[in-house]
């Protein structure tokens, strides 16, 4: 059995720490040991794009990274997106246009839409699906993810020039 | 996941190191491929060795002469994202923005890609076509294997005991030279080629100088087809020598059939794509 690691992160701007087997995905480290959930599982092997979270500058699926290799990083999850109790436009977004039914997919679009947004501040329908490619949901038919997102753009960085 | 312990290396003889005292360990690089296969119990490790923290590993260079070099490690994004790749390696900065999607291309690196020696593995058509090499460190030094010797078996390559990919090189682009790689999928992005077709061709007064192919998903490893870049070399460039060129690379193929597609929709692919990417690269190498 191998020995738990101790991991120094910054989840959500705040300093975190936990314990964890080297085994130990980062989304289970983050559900099972620091207790948030908001992270969901789907395939468990980078299909799905569920359990996306931001680490460092870049966005992953969770459940491909190990907890060890967070160690040092800065991750953001879904329940850094909203401020106190003012969502993020995105999730507002989200909501308005009906861009979910089951919600299980919902954190890792907005994790992954988030990272669209600030690398492009008004992405062409094709670049947000090519995007959003590795980020599936079974419910919504994607049409109405695609226009929350345009949406959430111009609410964000206001209409395109 | 079976438990297993976990170590990350800062230097290239302390990986060496560990891997010849431990050689059931495993490397880390993305872990896109690595922590699939050891959940799924497909591979076992007692140690895996993150390999992100040596820096020769991380190293992403070009010189107009010397040519690429991409540290085993550099996850795909940096190769989508570098101007020099963008202006140099067109098709390079293409392959590393097919494989997987965002979520994968933060992670997943070209050296993994090569190592897991997948026949469908859509990097390596496009770098046997590129002609670059596998930079390989071990206990015994170093070594460089050409990309088309690399890959042995499905899953299988070159690497001994205590081995592993540093780097991949790529020689400087010729004047006047142009490379593509296509696949096919049933899906826009996000899917395991069909058959992928990587190529490169060079071209002086509208003949062909120079040309390889190579292609993934027909054969047990990434098949290269000298015979069909030999048949375009001293040629005019027309439709015709491409054709002929791709029948060629077709007939070279021995595909199988599966759940992506039959041997006989793969064969009849294998023309196609190879035609196509040849065409994309004339293209490119007309504009050089």
């Amino acid at each position: 059995m191998a020995l738990k690691v101790q991991v120094q992160t910054t989840i959500n701007n705040e300093p975190v720490q936990f314990l964890c087997e080297p085994r130990q995905t980062l989304l289970e480290c983050l559900r099972d040991v620091v207790g948030l959930t908001g992270t969901k599982e789907g395939c468990g092997d980078g299909n799905c794009g569920s359990c996306t979270v931001k680490l460092g500058d870049r966005i992953v699926t969770s459940c491909l990274v190990l907890g060890v290799e967070a160690e040092g990083e800065t991750i953001t999850t879904v329940e850094g997106l909203a401020h106190g109790n003012t969502l993020h436009p995105l999730q507002k977004a989200f909501l308005e246009h009906a861009a979910l039914q089951c919600g299980i997919c919902t954190p890792g679009f907005l994790i992954a839409a988030d990272a669209l947004l600030q690398k492009h501040p008004h992405p062409t329908e094709d670049q947000t699906r090519f995007w959003l490619s590795n980020n599936l949901c079974r419910c919504t038919g994607y049409d109405k993810i695609i226009r929350a997102v345009q949406a959430a753009a111009v609410e964000i960085n206001g209409a395109p020039q | 996941m079976k438990a297993f312990d976990y170590t990350a290396p800062v230097t290239l003889p302390e990986a060496v190191g560990l891997l010849v005292s431990q050689p059931s360990a495993r490397l880390l690089a993305g872990g896109t491929d690595l922590i699939v296969q050891l959940r799924s119990g497909r591979k076992e490790a007692d140690l895996v060795i993150d390999i992100k923290k040596i820096p020769e590993l991380n190293a992403l260079e070009f010189d107009p002469t010397a040519g690429l070099t991409i540290g085993a490690a550099v996850p795909c994004y940096r190769l989508t994202s570098h101007p020099v790749i963008q202006s140099h390696f067109p098709a390079l900065a293409e392959v590393a923005s097919w494989i997987g999607g965002t979520q994968i291309q933060g992670r997943a690196s070209l050296g993994g890609n090569l190592c897991n020696a997948a026949p469908s593995a859509d990097s390596i058509p496009l770098l046997i076509a590129l002609g670059a090499s596998a930079l390989i460190a071990g206990p015994g030094g170093r070594r460089s294997v050409a990309i088309e010797d690399f890959c042995t078996a499905p899953g299988r390559n070159q690497l001994a005991t205590g081995e592993l990919l540093v780097a991949i090189h790529i020689p400087a682009p010729a004047a006047q030279s142009g490379a593509a790689y296509l696949r096919f999928i049933p899906r826009n992005e996000m899917d395991i080629a069909v058959v992928g077709a990587g190529v490169s061709v060079s071209i002086a007064e509208g003949v062909f100088t120079a040309a390889r192919i190579a292609l993934s998903a027909v054969a047990p490893t990434p098949l290269f087809v000298p015979a069909a870049g030999a048949a375009l070399v001293g040629q005019p460039v027309s439709p015709a020598a491409l054709e002929a060129a791709a029948q060629i690379a077709q007939a070279a193929a021995t595909p199988i059939s599966d759940m992506r597609g039959t041997a006989a929709y793969r064969k009849h692919l294998c023309a196609v794509m190879t035609r196509r990417a040849l065409e994309i690269a004339v293209t490119r190498a007309q504009e050089n």
